[in-house]
């Protein structure tokens, strides 16, 4: 989950920037890795069909499949494959 | 002596420190250079690494260093008089904690961000490694059930802190929902998350809760020290954002606002310190002076505990090596100044020799409840509180240190049990790990007796394991100095000394378990002691070494992490 705090304005601005580092700070690596939990699930739902598990929305995930492209390198490299599984995908 | 006084010539002594010795450890011994990159930007991933303002990294670091600790241990080594805990603590943070945080930084930041267990690896071998751990899981162990102990304590003796400490849950809780789903900005919620928990503090004051004396034939402790755990395993469990962030954030501000009470208070009101400077009219059964000062005030003169923040989380957020100084003693210089208020508060806050002899009948008695009742005193005559309300701020501001400590300790606790696991190779889930790391600490709690004593007792048995671990930090410091051929007597000193006290306190303690037969305290006594000893030797055969060694470490080190950020590139 990122920092959903907005920009802030005016002359209080650098106080205010530095409570949100205050606040944020010590959880920034809690956060960043529950959002990879979270977009490696994503990754299997949409690659399901790919990697051979049947999955009842492909019609609708096959059109994610763009968005998730930049992704699969780094994907596959953190579930321990080092060469791509996918002879479509053919990243590295 | 007034207690203004005291307060003038302690913080006068700390700051001279900040402004003279970390200036000269800075350029002479530790040679802060800010040509060199420091792993927050050499290595920056936005996650760990990231290059931090020098004093929003000092908040942070500072806010998880200071727990209970620093007030629990003065609070009770008030008992052999003022002077040598008022000495012990300006002193051991001038001399032993500044240079401490300071040098644990500096080796991280030299070491690719690396922590203090791995830097014992490279420096002392793998022994000192595997030591780490033993020593790491212990500390984790006894900070869980002493403040468990420490805050049932503190809501027995204070009724009217129970409605606010509870409630500041409902607070952190509401922050959390305010920030992440109603998207308020972080200034507003400061402001009414900080005023909601004062008026909680206020509808305490005026509705005090206790427990029946006895809950299901268990006293009222009891019960408090099982629900304090059970909250802290759901706590420990919980997704951060909604709890543990908030809270801990919530607090931070409050331990700004609390010191400020407290030190404003004193100028305000400048009572007499009541206490005597040496107390030769100790009770019964207070053990010696030496060892045992320099053991029960551990947080607030040095602690290892300090090394493995420094080296875990803010040396990989330093923005440049100067910083060190600023982020590193100065985070001890408010350590140790939370030490002080605590010392002032139980010396100061009681109106007479004989009400003060009166809280402080036997070793362990005087504790945080005094600290909250002479806290108490010093605010009502400095700022005009009823001193109910003064009482229930400070009972309130103690048992939020030692919460948000204990709730981080349990979590931490399971991730260690978690590794323990893949080490042994079994897989043990969040759930399961998360019961151990409840249930030893329950055991140790209730290892002496159904009323939980054993939380306190084994608080001096805390302080030397923390001890150890300064003093392989100490250990890890003097070795990187030795490399470079620079002085290594600031480190030296600090080691030699906190080694034999701890020892010395550990021999003590052996012999008191022994007569108690106290057989699971003696065991856990038995374990440091042996680390301890093991550790020593370890230490001293790689200062041997390191000085006959003739290359340079730093060119060494910065090679590495060239060739490490190339490979990372890769």
């Amino acid at each position: 989950m990122s920092d959903p705090t907005p920009e802030p304005r005016g002359r209080l601005s650098g106080l205010a920037a530095g409570l949100r580092d205050f606040y944020s700070g010590p959880y920034r690596r809690t956060f960043a890795r529950a959002q990879q939990d979270e977009d490696d699930l994503f990754m299997v739902i949409v690659m399901a069909e790919a990697l051979g598990v049947p999955n009842p929305a492909s019609y609708y995930t096959v059109e994610l499949l763009p968005a998730v492209y930049e992704q699969f390198h780094a994907w596959h490299r953190r579930m321990g494959l080092d060469r791509s599984p996918l002879d479509t995908f053919s990243c590295c | 002596m007034n207690s203004l006084l005291l307060a003038v010539i302690g913080v006068g002594m700390i700051l001279a420190g900040y402004f003279l010795y970390s200036k000269f450890l800075a350029s002479k011994i530790y040679a802060l250079d800010d040509s060199r990159p420091t792993p927050a930007h050499t290595m920056e991933d936005g996650v760990d690494y990231v290059p931090t303002n020098k004093y929003v990294l000092w908040g942070h670091h500072f806010t998880s260093v200071a727990g209970a600790a620093p007030i629990v241990g003065p609070a009770i080594a008030v008992i052999w008089g003022w002077l040598p805990a008022f000495l012990w603590v300006t002193l051991g943070t001038v001399f032993f904690a500044g240079m401490h945080d300071m040098g644990a930084l500096w080796a991280s930041v030299r070491n690719r961000g690396q922590s203090i267990g791995a830097l014992s690896g490279r420096y002392i071998g793998k022994h000192g490694r595997n030591l780490f751990l033993v020593v790491i899981f212990l500390l984790l162990l006894m900070v869980n059930a002493a403040f468990a102990v420490v805050i049932a304590n503190l809501l027995i003796g204070t009724p009217t802190a129970v409605i606010p400490t509870w409630g500041a849950l409902v607070v952190a809780f509401l922050v959390g929902q305010a920030i992440y789903r109603l998207k308020w900005s972080l200034p507003t919620v400061s402001v009414v998350g900080v005023v909601a928990l004062y008026a909680l503090i206020l509808v305490g004051n005026s509705a005090p809760l206790a427990l029946p004396e006895t809950v299901w034939g268990l006293p009222d402790k009891a019960v408090w020290i099982i629900l304090l755990f059970v909250y802290a395993g759901i706590a420990s469990m919980l997704p951060v954002w909604m709890l543990l962030q908030p809270r801990d954030y919530i607090n931070g501000l409050q331990l700004f606002i609390a010191l400020g009470i407290l030190y404003g208070s004193v100028l305000l009101a400048r009572p007499e310190v009541v206490a005597p400077a040496y107390n030769q009219n100790v009770p019964d059964g207070t053990p010696g002076i030496v060892p045992l000062l320099f053991v029960t005030i551990a947080c607030g003169a040095i602690s290892g505990f300090h090394g493995m923040v420094s080296s875990g989380t803010s040396s990989k957020q330093l923005n440049k090596e100067s910083d060190a100084r600023f982020v590193g003693y100065f985070g001890a210089v408010g350590e140790g100044l939370l030490a002080l208020g605590a010392i002032i508060a139980t010396t100061a806050g009681f109106r007479t020799l004989a009400d003060w002899e009166n809280v402080y009948q036997a070793f362990n008695d005087g504790g945080v409840n005094a600290f909250v009742q002479g806290g108490g005193t010093i605010i009502e005559a400095g700022l005009g509180l009823p001193q109910s309300l003064s009482a229930t701020i400070m009972a309130t501001t103690a048992i939020l240190f030692a919460a948000t400590t204990m709730d981080t300790g349990v979590r931490l606790q399971r991730f260690v049990v978690q590794e323990i696991g893949d080490v042994i190779g079994v897989t043990v889930r969040k759930n399961l790990a998360t019961f151990i790391a409840v249930a030893v600490a329950l055991a140790l709690t209730f290892g002496a007796g159904v009323d939980g004593s054993g939380g306190l007792l084994i608080w001096p048995l805390f302080g030397t394991t923390n001890q150890l671990m300064a003093g392989l930090t100490l250990a890890i410091l003097a070795i990187m100095l030795i490399r470079r051929k620079r002085n290594p007597l600031p480190a030296l000193i600090p080691l030699v000394f906190v080694g034999v006290v701890t020892i010395y306190a550990l021999f003590i303690q052996l012999g008191t378990f022994y007569e108690q037969g106290n057989w699971l305290l003696l065991v856990l006594d038995v374990i440091i002691l042996v680390a301890s000893i093991w550790v020593i030797v370890e230490a001293f055969g790689a200062m041997k070494a390191a000085r006959s060694y003739t290359g340079d470490d730093d060119a060494e080190l910065l090679a590495e992490a060239t060739y490490e950020a190339e490979d990372a590139r890769e």
